[in-house]
């Protein structure tokens, strides 16, 4: 019988009764068998289930199924659950994430000299990678750089001045608004015995092999960038709050004496759909809550080879109290890979399902250094409802006819 | 200018000139005549003008060169010098 059939009168009843919290579980679920994968469209779409009950969306019943958990929640590294949210949502999240949230990266090298093997290109490149921070405030603070499209970009010269911000007139110009100014200039030359209390020609005599100990700025750090304020900007980032790189122990080129790097950087601030230097996060994923089910229970010898099967904490061993022997619990889902290994002894195929729960995303965030994680997933949610609310506009503009 | 009297452009040529005339007077042919050849803009005249810095092949040495002096370091005489990169601003894109 077809899901849209009319219903008897005894089955109108059962479903206007409602359906029980097991059943309710069950349809979150995702079965994952030996070699397939089952149920794993969201079945929260009006009418999926038949006639009979109400499934249109409800804004209560969404909030009290919304969950959120943080398992984690370090600076530049949070996990957190969110429940309750259907996949396009929360990948809607990671994707905003990933490419949309705007972070300040080196963008123009000015190259004034540079004498090392590593090549002006490549240097660039090196630097453009740097993940840099400062005070959060100063970059809100800092506006947007319309960078004027390349010589050779006739579609995009085209566009080029109906695409500036008419709110901001100079976002064409680097200003001290819109652009971070750093310079590096490093010499590397021999240690010498006034200045470094090392004579490194002599050391080098001796046999010395370290460079470190021969020569000085023999390798540049990130640390040896120099931030420099322009105009307005010493009040937004100055102390603890001025732009520097998130590890001062990254390594930009290395150099012999004589060597030498002179450059001016220009920093802006971009998306990640632009350039992955923009990306705010190094990873953010997420995966679903494993969801394990012992059907029988599984004793004895059986118990401990079930929980091999598993990572470690997954599966827990506890006294029975019928037959005292060991019997294998589920302690701690979350920490399982859903590797599928129980599913290939025979003595547990049956007694186990195994699955995933659809509406259960487990986060990871990993931020570059610039923003803090857990703030950074904050602004994702808050660029989806911006851009909602912007689609929305666009439609009642159509609706009206302008 | 036939055939015949014309001659490429060429250091030696240029060193020549300079030895025969005047210095003023030797800058001004020189750019009239190679005006064609300055593709850049800013060229022969100012290279000419300026003193170029180079580094010693074999004692590491600064040597810095005029136009009319012998290509040799001052400090150990050795005949191949390196010149330095050029110290004008060249921009790139950290991508």
């Amino acid at each position: 019988m077809p899901s849209w059939a009319p219903l008897s009168a005894s089955e109108l009843a059962e479903r206007q009764r409602g359906l029980s919290e097991e059943q309710l579980q069950q349809r979150r679920i995702v079965h994952v068998n030996a070699e397939t994968v089952q149920d794993v469209s969201a079945t929260d779409i009006p009418g999926h289930w038949g006639p009979g009950q109400d499934d249109s969306w409800d804004i209560e019943r969404f909030k009290q199924g919304l969950q959120t958990k943080f398992h984690q929640n370090k600076p530049y590294d949070s996990a957190f659950s969110l429940v309750g949210v259907d996949a396009s949502i929360a990948n809607a999240y990671r994707r905003i994430l990933l490419s949309e949230i705007p972070t300040l990266a080196i963008e123009d090298v000015f190259i004034f000299d540079n004498t090392t093997i590593i090549q002006d290109e490549v240097l660039a490149h090196r630097l453009g990678l740097i993940p840099l921070t400062g005070g959060q405030e100063g970059l809100t603070w800092l506006r947007w750089y319309r960078k004027p499209p390349p010589k050779d970009d006739f579609a995009s010269q085209a566009t080029w001045p109906y695409d500036v911000d008419d709110n901001d007139a100079d976002s064409a110009t680097p200003n001290d608004h819109n652009t971070i100014v750093i310079t590096l200039k490093v010499e590397c030359r021999w240690a010498t015995q006034d200045e470094d209390g090392r004579d490194g020609r002599r050391m080098a005599k001796e046999g010395e092999t370290d460079p470190n100990e021969r020569y000085v700025n023999s390798n540049i750090y990130a640390h040896q960038l120099v931030f420099e304020p322009q105009g307005d900007q010493a009040k937004h980032f100055s102390g603890e709050n001025a732009i520097r790189p998130v590890n001062p122990d990254i390594l930009i080129a290395k150099l012999r004496p004589g060597q030498r790097i002179n450059l001016r950087c220009h920093c802006i601030k971009g998306i990640g759909m632009d350039h992955a230097k923009y990306s705010p996060v190094a990873t953010a994923s997420y995966r679903l809550l494993p969801d394990i089910k012992i059907t029988q229970p599984i004793l004895g010898a059986d118990a401990k080879k079930f929980q091999r099967c598993f990572p470690r904490g997954v599966i827990d061993l506890v006294k029975d109290g019928e037959s005292g022997e060991n019997k294998a619990v589920v302690a701690d889902p979350m920490k399982d890979t859903v590797s599928r290994e129980c599913l290939r002894h025979d003595e547990f195929k049956d007694k186990v399902k195994l699955g995933r729960i659809r509406d259960h995303f487990i986060f990871s965030v990993e931020s570059t250094g610039q923003f803090e994680s857990d703030e950074l997933f904050l602004d994702s949610v808050r660029l989806l409802k911006a851009k909602a609310e912007r689609f929305k506009r666009h439609l009642t503009e159509l609706e009206e006819g302008r | 200018m036939s055939r015949e009297q014309y001659q490429p452009p060429t250091l030696t040529q240029n060193n020549s000139g300079q030895q025969d005339n005047s210095g003023a007077a030797g800058t001004a042919t020189g750019s009239g005549s190679f005006g064609g050849f300055n593709i850049t803009g800013s060229g022969n005249l100012e290279d000419t003008t300026r003193p170029v810095h180079y580094l010693c092949g074999d004692c590491d040495a600064k040597v810095v060169l005029k136009r009319s002096d012998p290509i040799r370091c001052k400090e150990c005489g050795y005949r191949v010098l390196y010149k330095e990169r050029t110290n004008r601003m060249i921009q790139f894109e950290a991508r």
